[in-house]
């Protein structure tokens, strides 16, 4: 018998060389190691076998069974592996091919750069104070030192309403004095966005609404070089810490002293080029110390209180960032604008 | 306003370079906008100093082979006067006439190897000078025409200059960049630098930042005439609108071109020259900032022979009679407002005070005898007319933003000298003054503490006192403030703070220091309107859509779009839009009533191009109420979806279309993101289609409506779509909905214990809106029923008629132990019952 289990052996390790695939690998471990396979039929027979044959034929049957058992299973796993191989060499994609794009939105440019400026402010300890679209003649202009007739009207051409002395807000410069008057006497440090409307033709520079950032600091020692430290300060953060700034004599009917902040344009770097108008400054915005009629309107001593206010354009800034050569674009509403920011 | 730099200098020395020049006056609120050099190194033709060169014309000759060519003898400063040929026809003149050398002729002249313009060209091209002969005669420089040096396009003749007692003082072989290159600034003359709008008033400032000595022009004024005196009489209605008037008479005047050097000035500030009388009157203005008129005597004296014919001519300033027109001397016909002030004589108006002369009283060709009038009008009154009237003359520029009465007296003589030298005038001896309440100067007290502390600068009371004084100021120093007497031209002084942005521009704002901002930090609230309408934004994009912002001025025709077949107008509020009564255009007449009007607008135009198109508008719309002075402005949401739902791919080329269920999708990802609960209730308005409109509550209030769009409403906004691509559409009222978001919320715990999936259909009237039924399960479920998701609406054969089959999957989970069989199936049989007994379902086997 223990030549049959010797040809056993042959057979099946002559077998298991045929076995290409798990399929066949399978058929011969069922035949061969099985419930019912050749090995189980051979144990069967161990009672034809003496007491003295039986403990070395169990020994040589383990042997061989477990010789086996090792065999296949590296049989297997070499085969698995080529399968697994060839499966994976069969199903290779182009990478080249385009992808399955999500459904993507998107926040508005002018969404986008105004939470910039709020983060900078805010950080500052600037908060958003909103006022009304629509105002009154004595908000936006009367109350900031613009009488009537006066020619620093002409600088900002209003749309006026069939209701009397209401207008749309020529400038966020209109929320000055309602912030002032909600705080007083607490000191002021708020920043006012919103849309505003000037009755101009549409050209690609300028609109009949445009967004503006009104910012307003009102204090006890508030002085010009805090309004230069403070608006130094955003610009470098807001585009980069390289940016240098240079101010220079301007007027506003609310402010006195009043300045004009440029910075080094940010694509010469100051050397001089096409967007700078080859001057090297960008032009970003204005600025002055409140005029004290202006104070007084909101109800703070111009003897006691000193303040600061500036005023940017949002969509200005985005056309310097990107190189946008018509304003018209901002509430054109046009995705394939849109969708590039 | 444009400044040539070489008339600056006859009122102040600038040895810079313009670069610095420009940089000085911009930084003191001076902005140069541009810079235009003419001959100078910056100018597209710049003059060879070496070899284009002033010249004298000593005499002028015949060409002997050419009629139309002459020879001109010209000294330019080498060692022998040069022969050159021209076809100048100004020269043709002086042929003949021998040696002219008296006569001061001077002319730009080209040597050989110079860099011009081609003259004959009618593009501006450069050409060297080459010698060649011309009809014979060798000729290797060039008489130059204004063409030629790029100066204007004039190739009529050659520029001719005379030397005389007023010209410059013209000399052979000076670079002609010295006598007629120019640098002209571009100065942009903001409202508070009205001072500025002259060549005193830059000069002046120009010499204050840079400590330079200021030379004021020659007010003398030669007077050798008859004496006006009895001649003219001087009245006013109104001295607080006309403060001071004054006339000169001046007799003999030869009308007549001015001479090149005034016309050449005028023209580079930007003045076309037109005769002697007139650009003197121009020159005057522009020099020194006193705009001044001119009439023609003769015309007045002729009127006063009809009113006084033995008195004096009578001037009289006073307000129009109702109903009184003016014609001004462009021709228009002018209504005239009960402000607008009039220079008249007893006969009827003669002028619009400070704004534009009238149109029978000017100088005419034959005009010998001028009547020169400068006054002084209140700058508010004429700004007003001058923006009714819509005339913005260079005279209503500058009184409209203040010229000070002391400056009339000034003009005028200025203008009368100059009138007595050029144009051959005898200035009649006296003046007419009218001049009642002379202002007293202004004086402001500055106090220190407050300069230093608006300022930020550590300055002493001497210090200022210094800055001050280069502006013309008048100081007195005390210990603790300054008296501070403000020079006539500083209309714009008022108090304190101006005198400190003085101080900061004469220091200059550049070294003013950079301090970061110390003062106490008011106290931090936070916005939370505008936090929750961020992060419904955020929310948004997350689902895929995009954020527009649109025009917010609209018309009511373009918003009744909304209500196809003008159904149900009444929900708009006509008598509530805000109207402005001077639209660019009727298109943009009103402020919206509507932000989804806005979107669809946006969804129409967009439709070219986009395959899928989702968007939303967050903003404010504007109804006028009946009590308020201003209207409501209240916050709106509105969005649109059309087109594929999905980014269409190589793989998946047509993916399916919007649906309305992707938007009820939408909103419910958004509300539980807010942490709200609202419920869908099926609703009818006129801009949704019926049957697939739902208008969204919380508890019982109102937060929205969305739905697919009415078909009427696509068409009215001309929405390209096809019958498979409904627009959907939202709104949401966030004025209502925003203070319902909760501040804080609980999170659900995560259970241990394994959760129990059942399934059930149940049958239910076809009209039963789903909701009743998971409302119906999750009450009889509760607390062990955590979800309900509908998986299978169905109608059909397996039905009955008038009956829909809905099939639930529900998870059954207990924060505290497994559940048992037993335990699920008595929900399960609870949920059964209730529904049976609510909503007369029954179980769909």
């Amino acid at each position: 018998m223990l030549a049959q289990l010797d040809q056993l052996y042959a057979d099946a390790l002559a077998q298991l060389d045929q076995a290409t695939n798990t399929a066949d690998l399978d058929n011969w471990y069922k035949a061969t190691l099985g419930r019912k396979g050749a090995v189980y039929l051979l144990t069967r027979q161990v009672g034809q076998l003496t007491a003295e044959e039986r403990p070395l034929f169990g020994q040589r049957l383990n042997q061989i069974k477990n010789d086996l058992e090792a065999r296949y299973q590296q049989r297997l796993d070499n085969l698995k592996t080529a399968e697994l191989e060839a499966q994976i060499a069969a199903s290779a994609l182009d990478v080249t091919l385009p992808g399955r794009r999500p459904v993507r939105g998107g926040l508005h440019i002018i969404t986008q750069t105004l939470r910039e400026i709020y983060r900078i402010f805010g950080d500052m300890g600037f908060q958003v104070y909103r006022s009304p679209d629509v105002e009154t003649d004595a908000y936006n202009f009367e109350m900031l030192n613009f009488p009537p007739h006066h020619p620093a009207r002409e600088m900002q051409d209003s749309f006026y309403t069939t209701r009397p002395d209401v207008i749309l807000r020529t400038h966020t410069s209109a929320g000055q004095i309602r912030a002032m008057r909600d705080y007083y006497p607490e000191p002021v440090r708020v920043i006012l966005p919103g849309m505003c409307y000037r009755n101009e033709q549409i050209t690609t520079r300028s609109s009949i609404q445009f967004t503006q950032v009104e910012g307003l600091a009102v204090g006890k020692a508030i002085s010009f070089a805090d309004l230069k430290g403070t608006l130094t300060e955003f610009a470098c953060r807001l585009f980069g810490a390289e940016r240098q700034t240079r101010f220079r004599a301007s007027y506003f009917p609310f402010t006195e002293p009043s300045a004009e902040m440029d910075v080094t344009c940010f694509l010469c770097s100051g050397k001089g080029c096409q967007v700078c108008k080859y001057t090297g400054w960008l032009e970003i915005l204005g600025s002055g110390m409140v005029h004290p009629v202006v104070l007084r309107n909101g109800g703070y001593d111009p003897e006691k209180y000193t303040g600061f206010a500036f005023g940017m354009g949002p969509e200005r800034i985005a056309m310097l960032k990107y190189g946008i050569d018509d304003i018209r674009l901002f509430w054109g509403n046009d995705l394939r604008f849109l969708q590039q920011f | 306003m444009r400044v040539p730099i070489s008339w600056l200098k006859d009122f102040v020395t600038i040895d810079l370079p313009i670069s610095e020049v420009d940089t000085i006056l911009t930084n003191a609120g001076l902005e140069v906008k541009g810079i235009e050099y003419i001959g100078l190194p910056g100018a597209d033709l710049v003059w060879d100093r070496e070899k284009v060169v002033l010249g004298h014309i000593r005499r002028v000759e015949q060409h002997p082979l050419a009629d139309r060519l002459v020879l001109a003898t010209v000294d330019y400063g080498g060692e022998s006067p040069e022969v050159t040929v021209t076809g100048a026809p100004n020269l043709f003149e002086f042929v003949g006439q021998g040696d002219i050398t008296h006569l001061g002729l001077y002319a730009p002249f080209a040597l050989e190897g110079a860099t011009l313009y081609d003259g004959h060209k009618v593009e501006r091209k450069q050409t060297k000078l080459k010698g060649r002969e011309l009809r014979g005669i060798y000729n290797r420089c060039m008489l130059c025409s204004e063409k030629e040096l790029g100066i204007s396009d004039s190739h009529e003749g050659i520029i001719l200059m005379r030397k005389d007692e007023w010209s410059p003082d013209y000399r052979a072989g000076t670079p002609l960049q010295e006598v007629l290159g120019d640098a002209v600034l571009e100065i942009d003359i903001i409202p508070n630098i009205a001072r500025c709008a002259s060549m005193v008033g830059v000069a002046r400032e120009y010499a204050a930042l840079t400590g330079q000595p200021m030379r004021y022009p020659d007010y003398d004024v030669l007077m050798e005439g008859e004496p006006i005196n009895g001649r003219i009489q001087i009245t006013t209605a109104n001295p607080e609108l006309n403060p001071r008037f004054v006339v000169l008479l001046i007799e003999g005047v030869q009308q007549k071109p001015s001479p090149y050097w005034m016309q050449y000035r005028l023209r580079l500030a930007g003045q076309r020259p037109i005769n002697v009388v007139v650009d003197i009157s121009n020159y005057v203005m522009l020099e020194m900032g006193q705009p001044n008129h001119t009439f023609d005597y003769d015309f007045l004296r002729r009127r006063a022979d009809q009113y006084a014919p033995n008195g004096p001519v009578h001037i009289h300033t006073r307000l129009p009679y109702e109903g009184e027109t003016l014609t001004t001397l462009d021709g228009v016909k002018h209504k005239l407002q009960p402000y607008n002030i009039l220079v008249t004589d007893p006969l009827g108006n003669l002028s619009l005070g400070g704004v534009m002369g009238g149109a029978d009283s000017e100088i005419k060709p034959e005009t010998t005898n001028v009547l020169l009038e400068a006054a002084a009008w209140n700058f508010i009154n004429i700004r007003r007319t001058s923006t009714q009237l819509g005339i913005h003359t260079d005279a209503a520029f500058r009184f409209s933003r203040g010229v000070h009465p002391s400056q009339a007296l000034l003009g005028a003589k200025r203008a009368a000298e100059l009138l007595r030298r050029l144009a051959g005038g005898r200035v009649a001896q006296g003046i007419v003054d009218l001049y009642p309440n002379p202002p007293q100067p202004v004086v402001v007290r500055l106090d220190l503490a407050y300069a230093r502390r608006l300022s930020g600068l550590p300055l002493s009371g001497a210090e200022i006192a210094e800055l001050l004084h280069r502006l013309e100021f008048a100081v007195i120093v005390d210990e603790t403030h300054l008296t501070v007497t403000v020079p006539n031209h500083r209309m714009d002084i008022e108090g304190g703070h101006d005198l400190v942005e003085e101080i900061c521009r004469m220091v200059g704002y550049d070294r003013i220091p950079t301090t970061p901002l110390a003062d106490a930090l008011p106290p931090q609230r936070g916005n939370n309107e505008l936090t929750q309408e961020e992060r419904i934004k955020d929310i948004l994009v997350r689902a895929g859509l995009q954020e527009i912002i649109s025009y917010r001025l609209t018309s009511p025709t373009a918003e009744a779009r909304l209500y196809p077949g003008g159904a149900h107008l009444e929900l708009m509020q006509p008598q509530a839009y805000v109207t402005l009564t001077n639209p660019i255009s009727p298109e943009r007449a009103v402020m919206r009533q509507s932000v989804l009007a806005s979107v669809l607008e946006a969804v129409a135009n967009n439709g070219r191009y986009q395959p899928r198109i989702a968007l939303f508008e967050l903003g404010h719309v504007y109804i006028n109420t009946g009590q308020a002075q201003l209207p409501l402005e209240t916050p709106r949401l509105a969005l649109a979806l059309t087109g594929q739902r999905e980014v269409a791919t190589w793989q998946h080329s047509e993916p399916a279309n919007y649906h309305f269920f992707d938007l009820k999708g939408i909103m419910e990802v958004l509300f539980a993101s807010l942490h709200l609960s609202p419920r869908y209730v099926p609703a009818a308005h006129p801009t949704y289609r019926p049957g697939r409109t739902a208008r969204i509550l919380l508890g019982d209030v109102e937060i929205g409506i969305m739905g697919e769009l009415h078909p009427g409403v696509s068409e009215a906004f001309a929405i390209r779509q096809e019958a498979s691509q409904p627009v959907l559409a939202a709104e949401l009222w966030l004025d209502v909905l925003i203070p319902r978001i909760p501040a804080i919320f609980k999170y659900q715990p995560l259970s241990t214990y394994p959760p129990v999936h059942e399934d059930l259909a149940v049958v239910v009237d076809a009209a039963l809106p789903a909701t009743a039924v998971v409302e119906v399960m999750s009450q009889a479920g509760a607390p062990l029923l955590k979800e309900v998701e509908l998986f299978d609406v169905y109608t059909g054969a397996q039905v009955p008629p008038g009956k829909k089959s809905l099939a639930y999957h529900l998870t059954f989970q207990s924060g505290s132990k497994t559940l048992s069989d037993k335990e699920v199936g008595k929900y399960r049989q609870r949920i059964i019952q209730e529904l049976q007994k609510q909503l007369n379902a029954r179980l769909r086997e």
